[in-house]
């Protein structure tokens, strides 16, 4: 059992002028209701795959908004897509969408090693 | 001599008689209840200065008794429709009444909890609703689901506001003060009790809220935590479990409580739907829709129908009050007007 459960690499500072969000945007059309997300974390205390891994697909979701890609894509192979947090999140988004739009995003080659 | 028709009693109807019966204005009061202020009667002391309700209640009873006033309890108000030359009043009961203007103060009523199933409403005794612990504050008994002095109690924001799944997307405005302001009665009448506010947002938009807030955290000690909870299950002693996640630390979290209060939000009164309808004024969420929110606030665009207090959105009790004050003075102004033959 992992006592400190925060699997995904945690950068000391966001720095919004060098981090590109071209991914985040490109998501945003893919899923345009998570444009509506307020963070309110009803998707993640809802969520399944929660009740067995330290998964918080709030976490993912918002690191994602950020431009912070690393690890990501191996968190989201512990969601099973089941739905849950699309039948509780109080503004509508579509999460199951999302999951789905980000794991492709994040599987396509990227042009430089970095983000 | 003109007559008004006032349709609600509740702070915003018996506001705007009083001043419309000071000036000389011949004023009919409909209130579907048989007593008036039925909104405040089961509430204890008011945000933001802890005033007592009731001192309000006698205040607002008294200018009941203006000269020119007439109350009409247990009179349910169901259709207005203009007749050529006045307007005319239909009760439920199928007699007809007229005025020559028509003021709709037929407020809010809560959200029903029952509609957010997976937080436990009306299943587990420990969940209540902001009205129920309304009443157990008067009433100076806060107690759990066995009938003692709970160990802890936690409020939840947002319930049936700010929800897609409610159908509600607006802010219903005074719950966060009133969680706020319960939380400090909680930890007045229960010291050994602990309270905790589970919000998204805490919006302390008037004067004094900031205060409160800042009160309740040095003073009284209340547990904040951003998070909305997802989901309330009975435990066997009669307590609820909570499932959220604290938002800040990005972790799950799991608490057990005695009592959960769900801060219900304000929705149009049955009421204030109905008579939107009927006349046409309806607009989002079945609030009365006025002509401009800046200049023209009380008017409906049909002349002489009027609206204040919160059968147009939600409002605290200051604000329904001063709204029927401005709507007063359309009133009169409309009515001069058209005495004088515009
Ligand atoms: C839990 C809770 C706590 C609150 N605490 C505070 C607080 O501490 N401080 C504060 O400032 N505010 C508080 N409020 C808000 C306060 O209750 C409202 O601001 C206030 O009651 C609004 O007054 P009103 O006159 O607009 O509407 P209402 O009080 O709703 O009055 C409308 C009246 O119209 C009548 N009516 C409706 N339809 C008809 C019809 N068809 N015919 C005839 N009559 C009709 C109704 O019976 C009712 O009496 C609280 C609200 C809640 C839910
Ligand atoms: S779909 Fe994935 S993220 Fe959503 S509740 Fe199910 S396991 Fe969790
Ligand atoms: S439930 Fe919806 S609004 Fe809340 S954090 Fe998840 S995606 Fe955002
Ligand atoms: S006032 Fe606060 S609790 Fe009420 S709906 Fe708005 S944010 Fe939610």
């Amino acid at each position: 059992m992992i006592e400190f459960g925060f699997a995904l690499k945690q950068t000391r500072s966001e720095d919004l002028d060098k981090t590109s969000l071209e991914r985040f945007h490109r998501l945003l059309e893919l899923t345009p209701s998570f444009k509506r997300c307020f963070q309110c974390g009803n998707c993640s205390a809802t969520c399944t795959a929660r009740q067995f891994t330290d998964f918080s697909i709030r976490r993912v979701h918002t690191s994602f908004r950020r431009g912070e890609y690393d690890g990501l894509a191996e968190e989201l192979r512990k969601c099973m897509l089941c739905g849950k947090c699309t039948l509780v999140c109080p503004r509508g988004v579509n999460l199951r969408s999302l999951i789905i739009n980000m794991r492709e995003i994040l599987d396509e080659p990227q042009k430089t090693g970095k983000r | 001599m003109k007559k008004v028709a006032i349709i609600g009693a509740g702070p915003a109807g018996i506001e705007a008689a009083s001043v419309l019966a000071r000036n000389g204005v011949q004023v009919t009061l409909f209130e579907k209840s048989e007593t008036p202020l039925k909104n405040l009667q089961d509430k204890a002391f008011l945000f933001p200065n802890f005033q007592a309700a009731q001192e309000i209640i006698d205040d607002l009873s008294g200018k009941l008794l203006t000269d020119g006033i007439t109350s009409a309890f247990g009179v349910d108000i169901v259709d207005v429709r203009w007749q050529g030359t006045e307007w005319k009043l239909f009760d439920s009961k199928e007699q007809t009444y007229v005025a020559d203007a028509v003021l709709i103060a037929t407020g809010y009523q809560v959200f029903d909890a029952h509609r957010k199933e997976e937080l436990g409403y009306g299943i587990y005794k420990g969940v209540i609703t902001s009205l129920d612990m309304e009443r157990m504050i008067k009433h100076g008994k806060i107690l759990n689901a066995n009938g003692d002095e709970p160990r802890r109690v936690t409020f939840l924001q947002c319930v049936g506001s700010r929800d897609e799944k409610s159908g509600n997307h607006y802010c219903s405005k005074i719950c966060c003060v009133t969680a706020v302001k319960q939380a400090i009665e909680v930890r007045r009448q229960l010291p050994k009790c602990e309270a905790s506010v589970f919000y998204m947002d805490l919006r302390m938009w008037g004067q004094g809220f900031e205060e409160m807030y800042r009160t309740a955290q040095e003073k009284y000690g209340v547990n904040f935590v951003r998070g909305r909870i997802s989901e309330a299950a009975g435990t066997f002693d009669s307590r609820v479990q909570l499932k959220s996640e604290d938002t800040l630390m990005g972790l799950p979290l799991k608490m057990t409580t005695d009592l959960l209060v769900l801060m219900v939000g304000m929705e149009a009164s049955c009421g204030t739907k109905a008579l939107g309808k009927a006349c046409e004024i309806g607009g989002d969420y079945g609030f009365i829709r006025t002509v401009n929110p800046h200049l023209y606030d009380n008017e409906t665009g049909k002349p002489g129908l009027f609206a204040a207090g919160t059968c147009k959105r939600p409002m605290s009790v200051s604000d329904s009050i001063n709204d029927a004050r401005s709507a007063a003075l359309a009133v009169k102004e409309y009515i001069d007007s058209v005495q004088s033959g515009k």
